[in-house]
């Protein structure tokens, strides 16, 4: 049977930082990419608006699963 | 009636407290030499000095082991103690992301109703003979909202672009000597033969009204919508 690692105070505070850092950077990513593609939509190159939509819910999933693993962690 | 000389323990008479309910200063407080540092707060603003042992702490060893000397100075209760969790602030990013996502959504949505929209009309804006070389009129193009600027810049040679600035759709201005257009509101300016962004915080270059000329008619057949020049 599988058991969880306990883990300290000291590793936990870690891993929450760098779950937050990389959430963090995954948010900005699709800030640039809600903004750089805005400009291209309005500049009428509509080729970048579906990928661009897939790239920012892939993010947005990608954030899902960090938070519900920093949830666990408690 | 003015206040008198302090008194030899610090302290000194005043007038009756301007507190409405007739709510008591704490002498503590209210100690001359702390005038102009506390004012006159109601004494319940303040509650009494406790012992730090008496404040409750986070729920760390360290902590407890070796107190922070901040501690004395601001014992603050760790329940009543507002402050945002790593856990909370990861959770706003995340619905940060989400709203991230509906904006996507929306640009995605609005692409599929410029997909499905009708071509821009055929429309006659002005006449070769009533615009001299140099000369700058203005019109409405496709819609009455999108007002547009025609230049004629030689003979033959004719131009159009949207006069909405790209940055925050001020109405740019033709300065035809100067051979650009200029944004008042944040000092941007297009090239008046191209609409290019010559300077200025515009992104991208006017929006080009397609001209064709049907002998002395000048007619719209168009918009073009560019990221460059």
């Amino acid at each position: 049977m599988r058991t969880r690692r306990h883990l300290t105070r000291a590793q936990l505070t870690v891993i929450v930082n760098g779950v937050v850092c990389f959430v963090l950077v995954l948010v900005v990513l699709q800030l640039w990419l809600l903004t750089a593609t805005m400009n291209a939509f309005l500049g009428g190159d509509s080729a970048v608006v579906w990928p661009a939509l897939a790239a920012s819910g892939a993010c947005l999933l990608l954030n899902l699963g960090l938070l519900r693993y920093l949830s666990s962690t408690r | 009636m003015p206040d008198g000389p302090p008194r030899g323990d610090g302290s000194r008479p005043g007038p009756a407290p301007a507190h409405g309910g007739g709510a008591s200063i704490d002498a503590r407080v209210d100690e001359w030499s702390r005038r102009g540092l506390t004012g006159t707060a109601r004494s319940d603003l303040y509650g009494p000095t406790r012992d730090p042992e008496d404040i409750s702490r986070p729920p760390d060893p360290e902590d407890e082991l070796a107190p922070p000397r901040w501690r004395e100075d601001f014992p603050i209760d760790w329940s009543k103690d507002e402050f945002v969790a790593r856990r909370d602030f990861a959770r706003f990013l995340v619905l940060t992301s989400g709203a991230f996502v509906a904006g996507q959504g929306w640009i995605a949505a609005r692409q599929l109703l410029r997909r499905n929209r009708p071509p821009p009309p055929r429309q006659k804006v002005a006449t070769l003979s009533e615009l001299p070389v140099g000369g700058v009129k203005d019109f409405s193009y496709p819609a009455e909202r999108n007002r547009c600027l025609l230049v004629r810049l030689a003979e033959q040679e004719l131009v159009a672009f949207s006069q909405s600035c790209t940055h925050l759709s001020c109405a740019v201005v033709p300065k035809v000597d100067e051979g650009v257009f200029l944004c008042p509101c944040h000092a941007g300016y297009f090239d008046l033969r191209t609409g290019t962004v010559l300077a200025g915080p515009p992104p991208r270059p006017l929006p080009r009204i397609l001209l064709e000329i049907e002998g002395d008619d000048v007619i719209a057949i168009g918009v073009e919508e560019r990221m460059v020049g």
